[in-house]
């Protein structure tokens, strides 16, 4: 393998997806596609009080309905099915897929009804009779850590889902001793000192596919097919076998098209155990579909973490220490890698910065809540935001430029690989190449100047600077419980034609156009003689999946990995053919030759079908052409940008309009830019939508204010200006393509960018923070303020 | 997100859907678009036992101009309003109104009269029909009624009308000085305050002015205190801001939500009614 990066020429071209047309055109199959003979249908009676003691359940009624096939209660689930497992190490109370005694957030199954149709199953749903002891609600994590009002998990009895972890300068590995000699010397030393609580609120995902499982046991097979709209089918598979019993061996499963995840569909919910596990008891096929309204509360969450920040600095800008308390609300329960969310927040607590002291804790609190877990960034855009919020709340103390600022305390290029003191070693970076390529773009300086001449016009003009590093390419495996490889497999047909499996699971990142352009370029044949296959692990034969954009870093690696060894093996069968040396064998435009003898060339097909048809066969092979390849990655690969934005702020109504926003982005080498663009432009639609339009709220009886679209806000195309996109690139030396993974990017910069301009714009107003989203109302309170 | 069981049929003119509405009774619907009932019904807040299809009968849908008046009928949708050029040249008002609806998709296919019908306290359209004093015809098994209106709207979800009643047409003199301005809450682009103002200009005079309030009360509503105030006046700067000032006297009923509280509501009635009349002197 070489170790410099390589660069052929598809990849690094901008070619359209090859999995858009079908998408676009109504021609996928999603789970809801799915049919099966027989096949009936599951809903869920979900809880509508946020905590309660469960009664009685009446399913009698729903029990008798024609149509109605079999109701469950908790107890009847409970007797069929472990509590849910998680993969994070944290002691974790026992959650039932369906509440038993006490139902601890809205939403929480209670009943589960399976009918032959959905149209009998909701009406089922409404037969159900459940009757509740109401119990005090939290929805405060900073009262419920007091325990009060009232404890959701008796073993957990301040609510400390987990109590108070240190981590960074003076923190041994293992957490458990603490000096603070270092971190309390960078604040006595210090010659200004900032402190801000901030909020990182609550949101919900919303994939624009909701959830849904088909499970398909068949007795005389004695296997079970579960299709679900997931993110990572090789660990739905690991789950549910584990959780029915069967063997891997038994239990396939299948993602088909998936209309997009953010994370939420990593997490193996109630809602697929219970499926499989009913398929198995009934012996029948079983559809689930999740309603967009069920969606929005049996659906994991993000975000949500309370943040305590104090940086100390000397007057030349130079930051001496950064402390940061962590409260993190993960509501009622620990789902797969809830816990490990926020332990991600202080692993970048660094950001881009050489900051010779830092310490943060963090503690998580069970609320009234629908659970958190993954969503795009997890955890990373919280230490971002928490931290580019502090850096411009001390450039203006210090009346300093805030790029300025940033600049006097980047890690150095020549530190690279950098270890910082929260755990991380970022792979390769340069952080003012990528600040200055921003600065330039944006025209930094005539921004400032249009701003203050529109200020001098009485507007309400600001402008935000953010830099972002985050951590991609997840694993290694010493990382992921599931293990932090990626899996390919390629095959040779035997007319030439390539297949190529991956365990990336794709939900909407384009891996069957850019793995197909990187073996298109290591074969030298037309892309459209090549097939990604993924999502089943009847076909792909071990996969890990995608999430913390890993598809190239790590997949697409495996997926090269393999086309080398199959390509070498293709050498060997062409120089049989050919009699020359396989070292001397070269693949150029589809055909097999000897190098300086292109006339004796043969085609690709005929090559292929040689190994196949192996007449005579070559001493020491083995036919055909198909090779596999795990690629377990050495480290993380660490991407970072710098994300710039002008602001307006109405006067008279509070409303915040985005009027211009330059995004740069490094994530090394690029396969397809026309694809990471895509990706940068989804991942800052959602980052600037938490900082201006998207808040979850729940009131103080723990119902979800904000529980459809009506009220839950979504960024619209017209609320952004055209982005303007640069790139610069440092490859990472953690893999041969110097590829460092862009999936979630886009949310990291811009939304602590958004949220500084805001400040920015505010700031003849005696304010330095506020927390977002940017209300209207809540923005036009400070102006009147500052009025009376 | 799933119905409960109804029976659908289709109404193929307006007498029919008049005999099919009688005939129903009780827990009948009119549909149209849907875009307000059936989100209704898929939460289950709304169960009607028979849905009577209305927005396929062809005197219902278009746009036309009669002595001097404009007639829209009730099934015509909001993204055939909004891209109207009779409207937009002769009472910009109501095209630029139904073209801050929603989203695409609830302009392609919600309906002026089932937006008029509905009543939502937020929803554009009441408040544009008040500012043209617009006639609301409606039909019923006892024949023809029009109601205007500034009278149709009674309160939450509540209209002046029988319930085996149906919208045929909304008719008014179109308003060339006339303008609708929004302050919209992000998520479903309903009206926090929406203001549609419609004024009679002779000779740089405002001869009479018309102004209709959504989204800040229980009910869309006239503004009078500032239709006096405008009336018999230059049209100028001046007067529309001393005006606008009034807008919020003694209002009462003031809506709140997660998205806006009573005190914000408030605050933003004058600045949106000055707006919306500063919309309508740019075209004056």
């Amino acid at each position: 393998m070489a170790s410099t990066p390589v660069l052929p020429k598809l990849v690094g071209a901008r070619i359209k997806r090859r999995e858009d047309p079908r998408l676009i055109q109504g021609r996928a199959t999603y789970v809801d596609d799915v049919k099966i003979a027989g096949m009936q249908h599951i809903a869920f009676k979900r809880s509508d009080i946020a905590h309660g003691r469960i009664v009685s359940v009446d399913v009698g009624a729903a029990a008798a309905m024609d149509g109605v096939e079999a109701v469950f209660t908790g107890a009847h689930i409970a007797a069929m099915l472990e509590p849910l497992p998680i993969a994070t190490p944290f002691p974790s109370p026992p959650h039932r897929a369906v509440a038993v005694d006490v139902v601890r957030y809205g939403g929480e199954p209670v009943a589960v009804v399976v009918a032959r149709n959905r149209y009998i199953a909701r009406d089922a749903v409404d037969a159900i009779q459940v009757e509740y002891e109401p119990l005090r609600v939290v929805v405060d994590p900073e009262l419920a850590m007091t325990g009060q009002p009232t404890v959701i998990h008796e073993a957990f009895p301040n609510n400390l889902a987990v109590p108070l972890v240190p981590s960074g300068t003076g923190v041994s590995a293992d957490g458990k001793t603490v000096d603070d000699s270092a971190i309390d010397k960078a604040f006595a030393q210090a010659d200004v000192v900032i402190s801000q609580r901030m909020m990182n609120h609550r949101l919900v995902p919303n994939a624009i596919e909701s959830r849904g499982v088909v499970a398909h046991f068949e007795p005389g097979k004695a296997m079970l097919t579960v299709w679900s709209s997931t993110q990572n089918p090789h660990i739905l598979r690991t789950l549910i076998a584990a959780m029915t019993g069967l063997g891997q061996n038994q239990v396939r499963a299948i993602a088909p098209e998936v209309g997009g995840g953010f994370g939420s569909k990593i997490n193996i919910y109630p809602e697929e155990y219970v499926a499989a596990v009913l398929s198995k008891h009934l012996e029948l096929p079983l559809k689930w579909i999740e309603d967009r309204s069920e969606g929005f509360v049996a659906t994991t969450h993000g975000r949500d973490i309370i943040a305590y920040v104090d940086v100390a600095a000397r007057r030349d800008g130079r930051v001496l220490g950064l402390k940061m308390r962590l409260i993190a609300d993960i509501g009622a329960y620990n789902m797969l890698l809830t816990a490990a969310i926020p332990t991600l927040t202080m692993m970048m607590a660094n950001a881009n910065y050489d900051i010779p002291a830092i310490r943060t804790t963090l503690t998580e609190v069970f609320t009234n809540k629908t659970p958190t877990d993954a969503y795009r960034g997890a955890g990373r855009p919280e230490a971002t935001y928490f931290v580019e919020r502090a850096m411009d709340m001390l450039a203006s103390e210090l009346k300093m430029d805030p790029a300025e600022l940033r600049r006097r305390n980047f890690i150095s290029p020549a530190k690279f690989p950098f270890a910082t003191q929260m755990g991380a070693v970022y792979d390769s970076g340069d952080y003012e190449k990528a600040l200055n390529c921003a600065v330039e773009a944006a025209d930094w300086n005539g921004l400032k100047t249009q701003r203050d001449a529109w200020r001098r016009e009485g507007r309400l003009v600001g402008l935000g600077l953010s830099m972002y590093v985050e951590v991609c390419g997840l694993g290694p495996s010493s990382a992921l419980p599931t293990g932090g490889w990626e899996h390919a497999q390629v095959t040779i047909e035997r007319d030439g034609r390539i297949s190529a499996t991956t365990g990336a699971s794709p939900h909407g990142q384009g891996n069957e156009t850019t793995f197909a352009q990187m073996l298109a370029d290591q074969f030298g044949i037309p892309i459209e003689h090549i097939t990604i296959h993924h999502g089943d692990t009847a076909v792909v034969k071990q996969g890990i999946g995608s999430f913390g954009s890993r598809s190239q870093a790590v997949g697409g690696v495996a997926v090269h990995m393999a086309g080398a060894k199959v390509k070498a093996k293709m050498a060997k069968f062409a120089a049989a053919l050919l009699e020359a040396h396989e070292d001397d064998i070269v693949f150029e435009q589809g055909r097999i030759g000897v190098k300086g003898a292109p006339a004796s060339a043969k085609s690709f097909a005929e090559v292929s079908g040689y190994a196949y048809v192996p007449v005579p066969l070559p001493v020491g092979l083995e036919p055909g052409l198909s090779e596999e390849a795990f690629f377990e990655p050495t480290n993380n690969t660490y991407p970072f940008g710098c994300v710039i934005c002008m602001l307006e702020i109405d006067r008279e109504t509070g409303e915040p309009r985005l009027l211009k926003l330059v995004a740069v982005d490094d994530a090394g080498n690029l396969i397809n830019p026309l694809i990471v663009e895509g990706q940068i432009h989804g991942g800052l639609a959602q980052g600037i939508g938490q900082a201006m339009v998207e808040e979850a709220l729940y009131d103080e009886d723990g119902q979800l204010l904000t529980g459809s679209f009506l009220d839950y806000a979504l960024p619209r195309a017209t609320d952004f200006p055209r982005f303007e996109l640069h790139a610069t690139v440092t490859p990472t030396p953690v893999n041969q393509f110097g590829a460092k993974g862009v999936g979630e990017a886009g949310t990291l910069g811009a939304t602590p960018c958004i949220v500084n301009a805001a400040v920015d714009a505010l700031s003849g107003f005696g304010i330095t923070h506020v927390d977002m989203m940017l209300r209207p109302e809540k923005l036009w309170r400070i102006i009147q303020g500052a009025k009376a | 997100m799933i119905p409960a069981a109804f029976e659908y049929v289709r109404a193929t003119s307006l007498d029919d859907a008049v005999a099919k509405l009688k005939a129903a009774g009780s827990g009948a619907k009119l549909i149209a678009g849907g875009h307000s009932l059936v989100p209704l019904m898929k939460l289950r807040l709304s169960e009607p036992r028979v849905l009577i299809d209305v927005g396929r009968i062809p005197d219902l849908v278009g746009i036309r101009e009669r002595d001097g008046k404009i007639v829209i009928g009730a099934a015509t949708v909001h993204s055939d309003v909004a891209a109207s050029p009779l409207l937009q040249e002769r009472c910009p008002v109501v095209a630029e109104a139904a073209g801050m609806i929603g989203d695409p998709q609830v302009r392609n296919r919600g309906t002026v009269g089932g937006s008029v019908a509905h009543a939502d306290p937020s929803a554009d359209m009441p408040a544009v029909l008040i500012a043209l004093n617009a006639e609301i015809h409606v039909k019923g098994p006892g024949g023809w009624r029009v109601v205007m209106a500034h009278d149709f709207f009674q309160d939450l979800f509540t209209v002046n009308m029988a319930p085996d009643e149906i919208i045929a047409a909304i008719q008014f003199t179109p308003a060339k000085v006339s303008a609708y301005a929004k302050l919209f809450q992000r998520a479903s682009h309903y009206a926090i305050v929406g203001v549609a103002a419609a004024l009679e200009v002779k000779g740089g005079t405002i001869v009479s002015a018309r102004i209709g309030l959504t989204g800040a009360t229980s009910y869309a509503r006239r503004l009078t205190a500032v239709e006096r105030a405008l009336a018999d006046r230059p049209l100028s700067k001046d007067t529309i801001a001393a005006a606008a000032e009034l807008a919020a006297e003694g209002l009462e009923g003031i809506n709140s939500d997660i998205h806006a509280s009573v005190d914000y509501r408030r605050a933003m009635v004058p600045v949106i009614t000055r707006r919306a009349l500063q919309g309508a002197l740019a075209r004056a």
